[in-house]
């Protein structure tokens, strides 16, 4: 919504962090920019997408981050300026390319950025993508504030371009999802040529040309970490002789300033906080450790500072700098909810550390009123757990998939994976799933489930996945899958976008990031071509979607049932009026229905609310899209559609 | 302008699909119009809707807060679905939190499959009442039927924070940032928006 190509410096704008990463791309004049979506770093291309056309750039959604990152990579060796954005599991993804491009180099500046997810808010792990800088040895930037997400992406490129290596800067939920205010930056005006001919060689090559890269790229970061003793964006706050000293970074900065301040520790505490972090700037941590007798690590997800700060003060030591205690994870000062190293941390978790360890007192609220709190939420309170949304097929086909367990009356193993579709593992998908990990695991770990017959476990495996899954990891395994004769019926829920992350558009969309047509891939022809049997069937059709399954599990081998129909918040943009959807109250039977008030208690729709004084369903207007299935569902009939034009 | 609390936090809380975040941006681009400094933490995890949805928003103007409001430190709640109104006092609330709440309920799934008992409304805002300063029952879906379409109830919710003057935000400026957002469609926006600003001012506190 911010217009992030304005032109204006020293303008303040209102920017979510990943916009400000995106405008700090564009005042660093990138050129090309790849990625793959993933919470929380979705936006970031997103919002390059959308003014690729005005800045003359490349922008794509690649098939998935290790392509992304390749195809970026050969961006910056033609001389380009190339930014790659991904989420944490991402890193993994792109990890090949990653431990060799490092040792090839760059020509034009080269960026990629990670977001983390501490507290797995839309992840499946809590990955701490900075161990991936100090694997692949590559300059590692953490921005702590929306304005630094943006200056720091500028920087990001200059140092990776004057160095010749690529760059990494690593976001969390916590700052993409913020918003700040921004003071703008000029946009370059002037436009770079590819180039790259005959004559260039772009290699980490093998054997001693290997070693010499890898000596080259030590020479490189030794370079990186005198530029970073100097930094701008390593700070200090408090008195220069600070006893105990705080080492933070990213979002710990301003937790930890907030945290001294409601403890009035202003005067007695030093914070440094580091936004360089990998080199660390070994010569500035030494200026303030040698005053420090105790050191507290802030930091989101691993004890990255805390490792490696505490070897910087071992070997400080000879210079007669210590002992120092350090607190922090190791010591499970700083923990969140779940325990030290996991979950978010807030301002809480650092004055809590900061309680313990000073022995201060410290109440956020009145005793008496926590202590109504306690009573209140407790009783008035109902959870709200995650739902599809009403009107989502993927409702439908784990109602088909349930259905049709049932009629073939024996056990079936369900795999999952990600996207909207893993709350298939939950009641909204009626528990139907049993595994979920990471992208393409769910038709992975098919492949040995279904191949356990010899060990005596011979069930019928179901492995699902998305439309914008089968693409980015699905094919391989479908591959191994036929090659090696596993029996595995693999249902796509094709919605034709990829929904989780913000409807980002996929080889099947027939558009590319910036919205123009291309090529449609299609998911059917490419089962074919590896000899496999394909179904096609709209979930809705909820007799045929479930006889298919049905059929489908009778037979051996992989077979594929794509279940096809759009995601409801895409049709719902595209459509100008939705049918209403009522409960003829007359006919709703109430708490007497013979399937325990279906539509609430099993069908589980939020846009099926109950109305408590007459004791009968009604169809919550606010939430319902109109897609007509509890009308084909419910066992009264009392459920209608009423057609709008 | 000069805020009376420096940190201000703002709480908007409700359900996805009620247009939380939506309404979290156009305060705070407010603020920043009206030359305070925003940070705007959002909490919304997976992006189905139907689950809990939260903005925290601070103004401030002397030194830069991160996006997060810490427990007990919130100075004004909106809350656009009564429970989950409850659930953020319990956990920032403190005796002179001020509460806007409108009262339409959407029961979570949880509720609906007869797993867990939603409280009565009445039940909900005394609640409420117990754990704040004061509380104004605003019932913005109705209002937002007013201006011809339920969906507007974020924008009436706006309406009521910035006619209750619990912030220094200008009615003015607000108008300015829907203006800019809604373009061509803004009638009905700014008509919510009306619409909200006086039914707040003739809300007598519970």
């Amino acid at each position: 919504m911010s217009n992030i190509s304005i032109d204006e410096p020293r303008k303040k704008l209102l920017l979510m962090g990943n916009e400000a990463i995106a405008r700090g791309a564009l005042e660093a004049g990138v050129n090309f920019c790849t990625g793959y979506p993933g919470n929380p770093a979705s936006e970031i291309l997103g919002t390059l997408a959308k003014v690729a056309e005005k800045f003359e750039m490349y922008v794509e959604w690649s098939v998935n981050e290790i392509v992304a990152l390749e195809a970026a990579g050969a961006a910056t060796a033609a001389g380009l300026r190339a930014l790659t954005a991904m989420k944490n599991l991402g890193a993994n993804v792109c990890a090949d390319f990653l431990m060799t491009v490092n040792l090839s180099g760059t020509k034009g500046g080269f960026v990629l950025v990670t977001g983390d997810d501490p507290l797995a808010h839309s992840t499946t792990t809590e990955l701490d993508t900075r161990n991936y800088a100090r694997l692949a040895d590559i300059p590692l930037l953490e921005p702590a504030t929306i304005q630094e997400a943006k200056d720091m992406t500028r920087y990001a490129f200059e140092l990776s371009e004057e160095l010749g290596l690529l760059c990494m800067l690593r976001t969390v939920t916590r700052l993409s999802h913020s918003r700040g205010v921004v003071t703008l930056g000029p946009i370059p005006s002037k436009k770079r040529l590819a180039e790259f001919s005959s004559q260039d060689l772009w290699t980490s090559g093998s054997s001693s040309i290997t070693c010499m890269l890898h000596s080259v790229l030590h020479e490189k970061m030794k370079n990186v970490q005198t530029k970073f003793e100097e930094s701008e964006f390593n700070q200090y706050v408090g008195k220069q002789d600070a006893e105990f000293l705080i080492v933070t970074s990213g979002t710990g900065w301003l937790y930890s300033l907030e945290a001294i301040n409601l403890l009035r520790l202003q005067d007695d505490v030093g914070i440094l906080k580091l936004g360089t972090t990998w080199p660390l700037p070994e010569k500035l941590l030494a200026s303030y450790l040698k005053y420090t007798r105790e050191v507290l690590f802030v930091e989101e997800i691993d004890p990255f500072l805390e490792q490696n700060v505490k070897m910087t003060a071992a070997e400080l030591q000879a210079e007669g700098i210590g002992p120092i205690k350090f607190y922090g994870q190791k010591s499970n000062h700083v923990r969140g909810e779940f325990g030290a190293g996991t979950g978010e941390i807030n301002v809480n978790t650092v004055v809590k550390a900061l309680m313990e360890i000073r022995k201060i007192e410290y109440l956020p609220r009145r005793s008496e009123y926590s202590e109504k709190v306690q009573k209140i939420i407790s009783s008035y309170t109902p959870p709200r757990s995650m739902s599809f949304c009403a009107g989502c097929p993927h409702r439908a086909s784990f109602w088909g998939i349930k259905k049709a367990i049932k009629w073939y009356g024996q056990d079936v193993i369900v795999t999952g994976d990600i996207g909207c579709y893993s709350l298939g593992l939950l009641p909204t998908g009626f528990s139907v799933e049993k595994t979920l990990h990471c992208m393409g695991a769910g038709l992975g770990t098919a492949n040995g489930f279904g191949n356990l017959k010899k060990f005596g476990l011979d069930k019928p495996v179901i492995a699902v996945s998305g439309d914008s899954t089968f693409y980015h990891a699905c094919i391989p395994a479908l591959i191994n899958a036929k090659w090696n004769q596993a029996n595995i019926l693999y249902v796509v829920l094709d919605n034709n976008t990829t929904a989780m992350t913000g409807h980002q558009p996929h080889p099947g969309s027939g558009v590319n990031a910036l919205g123009s047509p291309s090529p449609r891939i299609s998911i059917e022809d490419i089962c074919k071509s590896i000899g496999l049997e394909v179904r096609v069937q709209d979930p809705f059709d909820l007799e045929y979607a479930v006889q298919n399954i049905y059929q489908m599990l009778q037979t051996e081998g992989i077979k594929v049932l794509i279940f096809r129909h759009d995601c409801p918040l895409t049709e719902a943009q595209r459509r100008e009026k939705k049918p209403v959807i009522y409960v003829d109250q007359d006919k709703c039977i109430g708490e007497k229905c013979g399937c325990v008030r279906f539509c609430n208690r099993v069908f589980k729709c939020p846009g099926i609310t109950w109305d408590y004084t007459k004791g009968k369903a009604k169809i919550d207007e606010l939430i319902c899209t109109g897609c007509r299935l509890c009308a084909d569902l419910c066992p009264e009939g009392a459920i209608k559609v009423e057609e709008t034009v | 302008m000069s805020l009376r609390e420096d940190p201000l936090n703002i709480i908007v809380t409700g359900v996805g699909g009620q247009g939380n975040i939506l309404a979290s941006l156009i305060i705070a681009s407010t603020a920043v119009q009206d030359g305070v400094s925003v940070s705007v933490g959002e909490t919304y995890g997976a992006s189905q809707r139907g689950g809990a949805v939260m903005s925290h928003i601070r103004l401030f103007e002397k030194r830069q807060y991160g996006p997060l409001i810490p427990e007990g430190k919130a100075h004004i709640i909106l809350g656009f679905e009564p429970v989950e109104c409850l659930r953020t006092i319990g956990g920032f609330g403190n005796q002179g939190t001020k509460v806007i709440v409108n009262p339409r309920p959407i029961y979570s799934v949880d509720v609906l499959s007869g797993e867990a008992k939603y409280p009565s409304i009445d039940e909900v805002l005394n609640a409420i009442k117990e754990l704040a300063d004061n509380v104004y029952v605003v019932q913005a879906v109705k209002l937002a039927l007013e201006a011809e379409d339920a969906i507007l109830q974020n924008i009436v919710m706006i309406g009521c924070l910035i006619g209750s003057e619990f912030t220094p935000l200008k009615n003015e400026t607000a108008r300015g940032v829907i203006k800019e957002i809604f373009l061509s469609k803004s009638e009905r926006y700014l008509a919510a928006f009306e619409l909200g600003a006086k039914e707040i001012k003739k809300t007598k506190p519970l």
